[in-house]
């Protein structure tokens, strides 16, 4: 298997456009191989593990996700999230989207995380600083609002507020049809 | 000309065999011949052409302000740049026009770089192909090179000119290309979960992403708060220490950069690396990787063992679970970072007006694709309540493992592991969009994403040419703050490699055409 492998690399040029590593003697250790001479590396082949070297076969597999329980991700649950984030599903397949990123994110659960503290930043043991609270820049109103749609004098106007979204039967969503 | 290295032009332009507006107006005009590759969204040729005049004055004046003074640049269109729109590839930020510069640009500026124009990307650089922007998906410049064309009639694969074209990775892709094709010296990307050394790896160039805390992200239209960098492409190892050593550096904007003096180096190339330990971990070997890029893995740890370096095998016991980590802490922050497009003060507002919320979520309807819509919903629902502490707070907890993972290797003696940067060469758009974005973005950043996770400086060096002809990367992963030391060992394997150079047949003849009738002694 060994043999086989680096066989190739003596053959052609496969690694293309005339391109060599200098520094390396290609020479010995894998012409040794490709004659067929057994050496230390050549009966290592049936072991993946090689001194210093890479592992001959993945170390690991991608595990089987598993469907969610039913219960998950129901109807008030999608409509909640709609009103939350403002934004919507539009159509089934973005309910599926957020079933399959939750089976994707179920994973996590294997992992033994007892006694594990929260990481928020990979700066956590060093302060953070804040600036003085001294005025450095600014007078820049007119570029502001320059970005705007709808701005009135120095104003960014906005809809009444304080009016929540229609409820499910209400408003344009496509839950309507799945309810 | 515009083959050679930014320390290369740099000299040029020093001497006089070329000047600043000269080498704009070819970038330029080269831009304008690749633009099948769409790898700009905005091109600021009136500033770019006055920056460069402006370089020349300092030029014949002798008072340059440095390195990059009058070198073309371009910047990943998630970067604010004052005066040049910045879409970030979304519907939302269409025709939004900062008024400020991103601290990494302003630096860019001060020190006379010309900044050519905006690259494409994914929508709010979230992908890993550059496919999902609204100004279309960038190709990859060695879909057309004669490498990659010569051995696909090799193997008599029909290449049929326009459908059959390779994506460029993601989610920098545009500034990938752009460095890959020869139209400016370097890029700014930005790195989330490899979003740089992705598209560096499928395009042939050096991508490095520096620690986080090192540069600052003031004016980068976040992500992921807790793992955005930006990031620094070019077509060299030298060449990325001369931008890191003018970006880097605390930043009062920016309060998540580390208050610690900054000095930029020179690299030196060492000769003894006998006191060198490098690091193979052995679950990088992971379901779905290339033999080829098995084989170029093994390959290098060999170049290192024979210079009389240590090549250990070491172990990071979470690898699998960094992109599910990464899922949920991305989802969850995208959330929260998110939510600040909501039309009124900048950005696309709907016309739907009878409430606030309904103008919200008209304006944020119309202006989200598909996949940022999915991860804002996706983001939410780990963070309701009920799902908070079984979801987010479980995240945070695995990526301290991770991040442990790492601070345990590196306590054991080892200066920096090597590892692959993709499962494979690049594919094809037509293959790419088979699975969708989150998938994707699963299988492609599985080497890249735990260097975000942990912090940690990360490097991809183009390697070899695979059996297709396209460029394979391999990534260097240092220790937080030492980019000194990783940038050293990268540009030594880069000389050892000797990766070739990009040959775009028909582009570059005409290049050189224009080049040809101005007798220019440097480059005859």
């Amino acid at each position: 298997m060994w043999a086989l492998r680096f066989s190739r690399y003596i053959r052609g040029a496969p690694l293309g456009g005339g391109s060599h590593w200098a520094g390396l003697s290609l020479g010995s250790r894998f012409t040794q191989a490709a004659s067929g001479r057994s050496d230390s590396r050549q009966e290592a082949a049936g072991d993946p593990r090689q001194r210093g070297l890479v592992y001959q076969n993945p170390t690991w597999q991608h595990v089987e996700q598993r469907p969610l329980p039913q219960k998950k991700v129901t109807v008030e649950v999608l409509d909640h999230l709609e009103r939350l984030a403002l934004v919507d599903f539009r159509d089934w397949e973005g309910v599926q989207r957020l079933e399959k990123a939750i089976q994707f994110a179920d994973q996590l659960h294997a992992v033994n995380t007892e006694g594990v503290e929260p990481m928020d930043s990979v700066l956590e043991d060093r302060c953070l600083y804040l600036r003085e609270d001294n005025i450095t820049e600014g007078t820049c109103t007119e570029e502001l609002l320059r970005n705007a749609r709808e701005t009135v004098e120095e104003y960014f106007i906005a809809p009444p507020g304080n009016i929540p979204l229609p409820k499910l039967e209400g408003r344009d969503t496509f839950l309507q049809v799945s309810e | 000309m515009l083959r050679v290295s930014l320390r290369e032009i740099s000299a040029a332009l020093k001497e006089g065999q070329v000047t600043p507006t000269e080498l704009c107006q070819r970038c330029l005009s080269f831009i304008k011949a690749t633009k099948f590759l769409n790898a700009y969204i905005t091109i600021a040729e009136e500033t770019a052409l006055k920056q460069a005049e402006e370089s020349e004055e300092r030029y014949r004046r002798g008072q340059i302000l440095g390195d990059l003074d009058g070198i073309p640049v371009a910047v990943k269109d998630n970067f604010n740049t004052a005066g040049i729109e910045t879409t970030c590839a979304s519907n939302m930020l269409k025709g939004y026009i900062p008024p400020y510069n991103a601290t990494v640009v302003q630096k860019l500026l001060d020190q006379g770089a010309v900044l050519l124009g905006k690259t494409n990307l994914d929508e709010f650089a979230m992908g890993s192909g550059s496919t999902d922007g609204i100004f279309g998906p960038v190709r990859n410049p060695w879909s057309y090179s004669r490498q990659y064309r010569d051995k696909c009639v090799q193997n008599s694969h029909p290449e049929k000119e326009d459908s059959n074209w390779l994506i460029t990775g993601g989610s920098s892709g545009g500034s990938a290309a752009a460095v890959s094709s020869f139209t400016c010296f370097a890029a700014l990307g930005s790195d989330t979960g490899g979003s740089t050394r992705n598209p560096a790896a499928h395009c042939g160039v050096v991508g490095l992403k520096p620690t986080y805390g090192l540069i600052s992200r003031h004016g980068l239209i976040p992500l992921v708060n807790s793992m955005d960098v930006p990031g620094i492409l070019t077509r060299c190892v030298d060449d990325a220490a001369i931008v890191l050593g003018v970006l880097a550096g605390h930043d009062p904007k920016d309060s998540t950069t580390v208050q610690d003096p900054f000095k930029s180096f020179e690299l030196t190339c060492f000769t003894d690396a006998s006191k060198l330990c490098i690091g193979i971990p052995k679950e990088y070997h992971a379901p779905g990787l290339s033999s080829e890029t098995l084989a170029l893995w093994s390959k290098a740890a060999d170049l290192f063992e024979n210079a009389g370096a240590k090549v250990i095998e070491v172990s990071l016991p979470h690898t699998r679970y960094s992109v599910v980590c990464y899922h949920v802490l991305c989802t969850s922050e995208v959330a929260s970072n998110m939510a600040r497009f909501d039309g009124l003060e900048y950005g696309h507002r709907s016309s739907m007006d009878k409430s606030t919320e309904v103008m919200y979520a008209a304006t944020r309807r119309e202006g989200f694709n598909d996949v940022v819509r999915g991860r804002i919903l996706s983001g939410n629902y780990f963070l309701l309540k009920q799902n908070y502490e079984n979801y987010f707070i479980k995240a945070q907890k695995v990526r301290r493992l991770i991040a442990k993972d790492f601070v345990n290797v590196f306590h054991s003696g080892i200066d920096v592991l090597l590892t692959p940067t993709t499962l494979s060469d690049t594919i094809p758009y037509v293959e790419f969009i088979k699975e969708d974005n989150r998938t994707r973005s699963a299988q492609d950043d599985i080497f890249t994403q735990a260097a975000n996770m942990a912090g940690l400086p990360a490097i991809t060096v183009p390697t070899a040419l695979s059996e297709k002809g396209l460029p394979v990367g391999l990534q260097f992963i240092g220790r937080a703050f030492q980019e000194q030391q990783l940038l050293t060992v990268a540009k030594w394997f880069e000389k050892q490699v000797k990766f070739p150079m990009i040959q775009l047949q028909g582009i570059m003849d005409h290049g050189h055409t224009v080049s040809h009738h101005q007798k220019s002694a440097f480059f005859s």
